[in-house]
């Protein structure tokens, strides 16, 4: 039991680099960037072939990352340049990068089993694993938030709330697009590439859902922490991976559930329709109460007014 | 400072739909001054605004700014010389960000924005400064989500990120026209404060005739895509709303039709 629930805190903080990219994109800039399913993948196949091919493994994560930055900024023109619709620019690059993926992997499935990876000398120790894993992802996490505070970073994130606002201050939204992209990008595929050197093998279906699951991340991030500040909205999501990762281990242990590994993208799935669900009911419920009680309010004050002349 | 050329504008040109918006307007606006312009609906008051802020091109003409042609240059890199506030209080502040962000955003109009801090000390006690000149205690909310503002508020916000860089131009379109009596009479007050002290090349377009003859040093009318009336300081000091509406008719030869005009 313990031992699938330090797993689940491991695996949450390498997922939660792909929960930071998908806040940024989903989140920041109100884009459903699809090209996540595959940048992941991207991410792995890099880091698993460079180590294969005797890199060091710190040049092969850099390098995954970079990776999938060039796949964000391939999105990010497809969508600004070529005036292609947000979500099919994202599923054209997937598809894209699917056979760029097996061209890099060379075959479907490359095995780093053996293999000297970033963290291969402490992975066996779980508390100092967990330590080194929440240090590293917590850097990414406050560099982007400064990053978010910088003069670039406010026109990122005013690209997303009031696009015609900041172009009226010169800035153009084409570019900080582009920007925001190719970072969430690169998040995911750094994200990728230490999923692979953990699970020892880079698969070219290894990326399948990850969207979904980075959206789950965001939301459940969000539902427990909230999101007033950007610190708050970024740890939110590295939070919410975590928390992901120990619901679905947890789930995976009720026998009583009989649920198989194969149901988890129906689950994942089903936790994000509801939690994008309940918020748009509340706030229909909500009205609806409202507006019975104003015009009941009115109403009394019209019986009381008649009342008065007569 | 602003020289408008013989511009036309159409609209679906060939079409069924063609609508003729601004013909042959020839507008120069001298360093300081500060136009009102009033008109009917579709007179081409806005497309007026969108031609210079560089929202729309013109078909024909060409518009100046200090003498150099601008119509080749895109919004984005036009709104270095052009100050803009709009008639939605929405329009002009981002929501989700805090009032020192979105002055800080303003702060950096058309110039090239890196990775230096956004809001630093000595910026965030400039924007405390300029806050507290419109005198109605957002210096005290720097960190507020502008979101949280009323209309008034967030168009006094408006109004003051267009302007504190001193732009070369301020292009006013019916700003005050969502607000209430009380805030509009605000946030015309502090217009007229700061267009002074500024000396900005204003342009405004309202629908309020009694605001239109109050305000600035100059006053034009429009009508179907024309400018009907040009009327100098020296004879706007005097006008009334009524020989204003009587001076319409008489040149249009119908009565001033804007659905939200305002007379006094």
């Amino acid at each position: 039991m313990l031992n699938s629930l330090t797993g689940a805190v491991e695996l949450g903080l390498m997922y939660a680099l792909m929960a930071l990219g998908v806040y940024i994109t989903f989140r920041i800039l109100d884009f459903p960037d699809l090209t996540v399913d595959a940048s992941f993948t991207t991410g792995g196949a890099i880091a698993a072939v460079m180590i294969t091919n005797g890199y060091q493994p710190w040049l092969s994560t850099l390098m995954a990352f970079i990776g999938g930055l060039a796949a964000g900024a391939c999105t990010g023109l497809l969508h600004t340049k070529g005036r292609i619709n947000g979500l099919l620019s994202g599923i054209l690059m997937m598809i894209a990068l699917y056979s760029i993926n097996l061209r890099i992997l060379g075959k479907p499935n490359v095995s780093l089993i053996g293999e000297d990876t970033l963290f291969s000398s402490i992975a066996s120790e779980t508390l100092l694993y967990i330590i080194v894993l929440a240090i590293f992802v917590l850097v990414f996490k406050f560099l982007l938030d400064g990053f978010l505070h910088t003069d670039l970073g406010l026109s990122l994130r005013a690209t997303g709330d009031n696009a015609r606002m900041i172009r009226s201050f010169g800035a153009n939204t084409d570019r900080t697009k582009i920007v925001g992209i190719s970072l969430s990008n690169g998040l995911v595929a750094l994200s990728g590439a230490l999923i692979a050197q953990d699970g020892g093998f880079a698969d070219v279906n290894m990326g399948i859902g990850m969207i979904v699951i980075g959206l789950a991340s965001v939301i459940i991030g969000e539902a427990i922490i909230g999101h007033r500040t950007v610190l708050l909205a970024t740890l939110a999501a590295v939070f919410g991976s975590i928390v992901y990762r120990i619901v679905i281990a947890l789930a995976l242990r009720a026998d009583f559930l009989h649920l198989e590994t194969s149901d988890l993208k129906l689950i994942t799935a089903i936790i994000v329709i509801v939690a994008l669900v309940i918020p748009t009911i509340q706030r229909s419920v909500k009205q609806k109460k409202f507006a019975r009680k104003r015009s009941a309010e009115l109403a009394a004050g019209a019986a009381a007014r008649k009342g008065g002349r007569s | 400072m602003l020289d408008i050329q013989n511009v036309t504008k159409l609209f679906n040109p060939g079409t069924v739909d063609e609508k003729v918006a601004l013909v042959d307007i020839q507008l120069q606006l001298k360093p300081g001054d500060f136009v009102t312009v009033i008109g009917s609906n579709g007179a081409g008051k806005s497309t007026l605004m969108n031609i210079i802020s560089g929202v729309m091109k013109p078909d024909l003409g060409d518009v100046r700014i200090e003498n150099a042609s601008v119509v080749g240059i895109s919004e984005s890199n036009r709104s270095r010389w052009i100050g803009r506030v709009f008639q939605d209080p929405m329009a002009g502040t981002a929501p989700n960000m805090t009032i020192e962000e979105n002055l800080a955003m303003a702060y950096l109009r058309g110039k090239p924005r890196g990775l230096g801090w956004g809001v630093s000390a000595v910026r965030r006690k400039l924007f405390r400064e300029q806050l507290s000149k419109l005198g109605i205690g957002l210096e005290n909310r720097l960190k507020a989500k502008v979101g949280l503002l009323s209309g008034g508020e967030r168009q006094a916000l408006s109004l003051l990120m267009a302007t504190f860089t001193q732009p070369r131009i301020l292009l006013l379109d019916e700003h005050t026209a969502a607000l209430d009596p009380a805030r509009a009479e605000l946030i015309t007050k502090l217009t007229d404060s700061i267009v002074r002290e500024m000396k900005l090349t204003t342009l405004m377009v309202t629908h309020n005739m009694e605001q239109a003859i109050r305000l600035g040093n100059r006053l034009i009318m429009m009508d179907k895509g024309r400018i009907i009336l040009d009327i100098p300081e020296s004879r706007k000091k005097d006008l009334s709303v009524a020989q204003l509406l009587g001076e319409f008719e008489q040149i249009s030869g119908s009565k001033l039709a804007d659905d939200r005009v305002v007379l006094g």
